[in-house]
């Protein structure tokens, strides 16, 4: 009998802390399938962020740095400098990255850092209890905007993933979301690409996830999963924004 | 490496050091009156396959220090006042994940953006861990060109072995000067094998994880108590003073840096005038030589501290000494036109005597 | 024994290239030597002034308040600090661009030397700085015209060494204008 399903060998045997229904199980699943796929998990350093993202090194069999909130693209800059031989991945959230992040993720990626970016876009700040985020929809109600995200005062959503594609120093680019098998497996083929990129020393790589948090959002998992493909999608369009290279 | 003695600013001497201590990755960002030590650096690590990145900001700058050192290299950063203010972070998140590096503070006046005089006003920053969580580092104070040398090799070794941020904390006049140094190869001092570092966990291998979340029931009180351990260690063995004609002293003057610098010719004067007056000059200010000045307080009950800041460093002067000692105080708090000359030091020095009880 | 000189002018006057060529010429001679830079926050144009310090033992501090000479290039520094220099020092100025010294104390030994229009005789308005250099040397006979001019490949950018015969005629230039 072949074995079709296993679990990767760069995940541990955990039970995880992610609420049911959250999708950062399954965006772990896949950068690990990646690295077991591309034989990485004994040169790669990961870069934990902070969030619900931060217990990085409790699910990833692999060395871990844990990053002060938003800095993971300059702690994976220094890494990265000072061991050009190992493949480092910061895995990062909303509020991380599109927030107090905003400075590091830009210069990194405009310098063309060859590390590989996973921004998991859930369009709220999850771990201190569903805050708005920079990637809070408009209208989107959350516990610091219970009136609804008001463009006019708080600004409209950041699209990472286009913004990012205009720099020289990026090298892959794209949007991808885990609510159906088919963008699955779509995701998972960007994942692998983002860190094909780092083992060919291409430049910098970039995966946005828009994945769901069903407890933030008050409502069921179903329910965000079909989110994700009413509201979220419609405005942060999936797709490769960027692709430089040929595998 | 270049040799023999060089006619250098206390910034470049920073630069060549920590090359010669073998940290041949730098991260910072442009700020007065350091900005020397990435001149140098930018210009000097390409030729020797380091690595000079001009980061973003000194946030930025101090993570990709964390992020270096995490895998086991030797790395530094540069920075004053405002930019060192940005990055308490990361130093914090250094000291909470026991990581080394070595930060250089050359001080200039504040608060705010202030001016770009030298300054002693930011000792508590320094010392009393200036983030978040009750910490310390190591804080070295070189009051010359040639200790700028030494003490950022002696920053490098201390930082490995007791796995703590360590800072050289100069100011814009030891930054800025000129002196002939010899510039030192690197001393061979054993050093802890770095096994905690990240580089690649190969299958087999436990995992290495550099982080300083502690979630777990007492694991961060353990953790306090286990750096509390080793910051008494610090106390214990890594204490560095210079005295100067104390053994006679009436009177102690105690400073740091270039006070001590200016504070030293107006003890000589003194001495000249035949005022028995001597000179204290603590070198590691965390940790602070409390021993020594206690036994010097044993005998000398007359202290005069010096700072260029309204009084920062005299608590822990007040903390050491023995309990029936006074410990005088003369500030000029940083700015332009406020740094004192030996003869004003000396006029000071010379009306705290007349304060004293006359000894019968 | 332990000898300072302070020196100010404006930005762009090569007061701190004077600075490093008398040190250069004090190390040459066997001294130890501190010297310290200060200046405003303009890169031009602002004051300049440095202070060096040599001694055959410790320099001491680097900060001197009554120094045993000035060398002062210009009105606003001579303003400032002329009256600092200590009683019996000298106080050498750049007598074409310091046009009012009537108030400098009588303790102190006023030496007029006029830089600029020398500098500009000799065809260079830009070695001001060096003819300062040699006044200061001849005039106190600390250092020697021999060893400012061997100081001069340490302290000019090897770019600028083809200039180095121009700066030692500046040099003796400078002495010359001082000799009694």
């Amino acid at each position: 009998m072949n074995q079709v399903f296993k679990r990767p060998k760069s995940l541990k045997y955990v039970q995880s802390h992610f609420c049911p229904g959250c999708q950062h199980g399954s965006a772990h699943r896949l950068v690990a399938e990646a690295l077991d796929d591309l034989g990485l998990s004994a040169i790669t350093i990961g870069v934990a962020s902070v969030g619900c993202s931060v217990f990085l090194y409790e699910y990833f069999d692999i060395d871990v740095i844990e990053s002060p909130h938003g800095r993971a693209p300059a702690v994976a800059t220094g890494a990265k400098r000072a061991r050009p031989d190992r493949i480092i991945f910061t895995y990062q959230g909303d509020g991380d990255l599109a927030a107090i992040g905003m400075s590091e993720i830009i210069h990194a990626s405009n310098r063309g850092e060859d590390i590989t970016v996973i921004f998991v876009n859930n369009t709220t700040f999850g771990m201190t209890g569903g805050q708005m985020a920079p990637t809070t929809l408009s209208g989107q109600k959350t516990s610091t905007s219970p009136y609804g995200r008001d463009i006019s005062k708080d600004g409209s959503p950041f699209k990472m993933a286009e913004l990012l594609s205009n720099f020289d120093g990026v090298a892959f680019s794209a949007r991808v979301a885990l609510n159906t098998p088919k963008n699955v497996l779509l995701a998972k083929n960007a994942i692998l690409n983002s860190f094909r990129y780092q083992v060919e020393r291409k430049g910098f790589a970039f995966v946005e996830v828009l994945a769901a948090c069903p407890t933030n959002w008050g409502v069921t998992p179903l329910k965000a999963n079909e989110r994700v493909a009413q509201d979220l999608i419609p405005y942060f369009p999936l797709g490769i924004f960027k692709n430089t290279a040929e595998f | 490496m270049q040799s023999g003695k060089l006619f250098i600013k206390g910034n470049e001497a920073v630069a060549l050091a920590a090359i010669e201590a073998g940290c041949v990755h730098y991260f910072g960002y442009p700020i007065t009156p350091q900005s020397e030590i990435p001149e140098y650096l930018a210009r000097e690590l390409p030729k020797i396959g380091g690595q000079f990145l001009q980061a973003e900001s000194e946030t930025a700058a101090i993570n990709m220090l964390l992020g270096a050192s995490a895998t086991g290299v030797r790395s530094m950063t540069s920075s004053s006042g405002p930019g060192i203010s940005l990055m308490q972070e990361g130093i914090s998140y250094m000291a909470g994940s026991e990581l080394p590096g070595v930060i250089v503070d050359v001080m200039r006046s504040g608060p705010g953006l202030g001016g770009i005089d030298a300054s002693q006003a930011d000792y508590f920053q320094a010392t009393h861990g200036g983030g978040h969580g009750g910490y310390h580092i190591i804080v070295l104070a070189p009051c010359s060109v040639q200790e700028m040398y030494d003490l950022t090799m002696l920053a490098f070794d201390l930082s490995d072995i007791y796995r703590i941020p360590a800072m050289v904390l100069a100011d814009a006049v030891i930054g800025q000067m000129k002196e002939s140094i010899v510039a030192h190869p690197r001393p061979a001092t054993l050093l802890p094998e770095k096994s905690w570092a990240v580089r690649g966990k190969e299958e087999g291998q436990s995992q290495n994880i550099v982080k300083s979340l502690q979630l777990g029931d007492g694991e961060m009180e353990a953790f306090h108590w286990k750096m509390h351990a080793r910051y008494q260690s610090l106390s214990l063995n890594e204490c560095r003073w210079e005295e100067y004609l104390t053994s006679d002293a009436e009177l102690i003057v105690t400073a740091f840096g270039s006070a001590a610098r200016i504070a030293k010719s107006a003890v000589e004067m003194a001495r000249d005038s035949g005022l028995k007056i001597g000179l204290m000059r603590p070198i590691s200010l965390y940790p602070f030589p409390q021993a020594a000045y206690r036994s010097l307080s044993e005998r000398c009950k007359n202290f005069l501290d010096i700072e260029l800041s309204t009084g920062q460093m005299i608590n822990d002067v007040k903390l050491s000494v023995a309990r029936d000692t006074e410990v005088f105080f003369y500030g000029r708090p940083p700015g332009t036109g406020s740094l004192p000359d030996p003869e004003e030091l000396f006029q000071h020095i010379k009306s705290t005597l007349w304060q004293l009880p006359v000894q019968v | 024994m332990r000898y300072n000189v302070f020196l100010s002018g404006y930005g762009g006057q090569g007061v701190m290239l004077a600075g490093n060529l008398l040190s250069f010429a004090a190390i040459y001679q066997g001294y130890n030597v501190t010297y310290l830079p200060s200046y405003g926050v303009e890169k031009r144009g602002g004051s300049a002034m440095c202070t060096v310090v040599y001694s055959d033992g410790d320099t001491g501090s680097p900060v001197v308040g009554h120094p045993s000479v000035a060398v002062i290039l210009n009105q606003r520094s001579f303003d400032t600090y002329a009256n600092n220099v200590c009683r019996g020092g000298f106080c050498i100025i750049n007598s074409d661009l310091v046009i009012n010294s009537e108030s400098l104390s009588p303790s102190i030994v006023l030496v007029e030397v006029p830089m600029s229009r020398l500098a500009n005789e000799l065809g260079d308005s830009r070695v001001l700085n060096m003819i300062a250099c040699g006044a200061y040397a001849q005039k106190t006979g600390l250092l020697s015209i021999d060893s400012l001019v061997a100081a001069l490949e340490n302290t000019l950018p090897v770019r600028n060494h083809p200039l180095i015969p121009a700066n030692i005629k500046a040099i003796e230039c400078g002495a010359e204008s001082v000799r009694t």
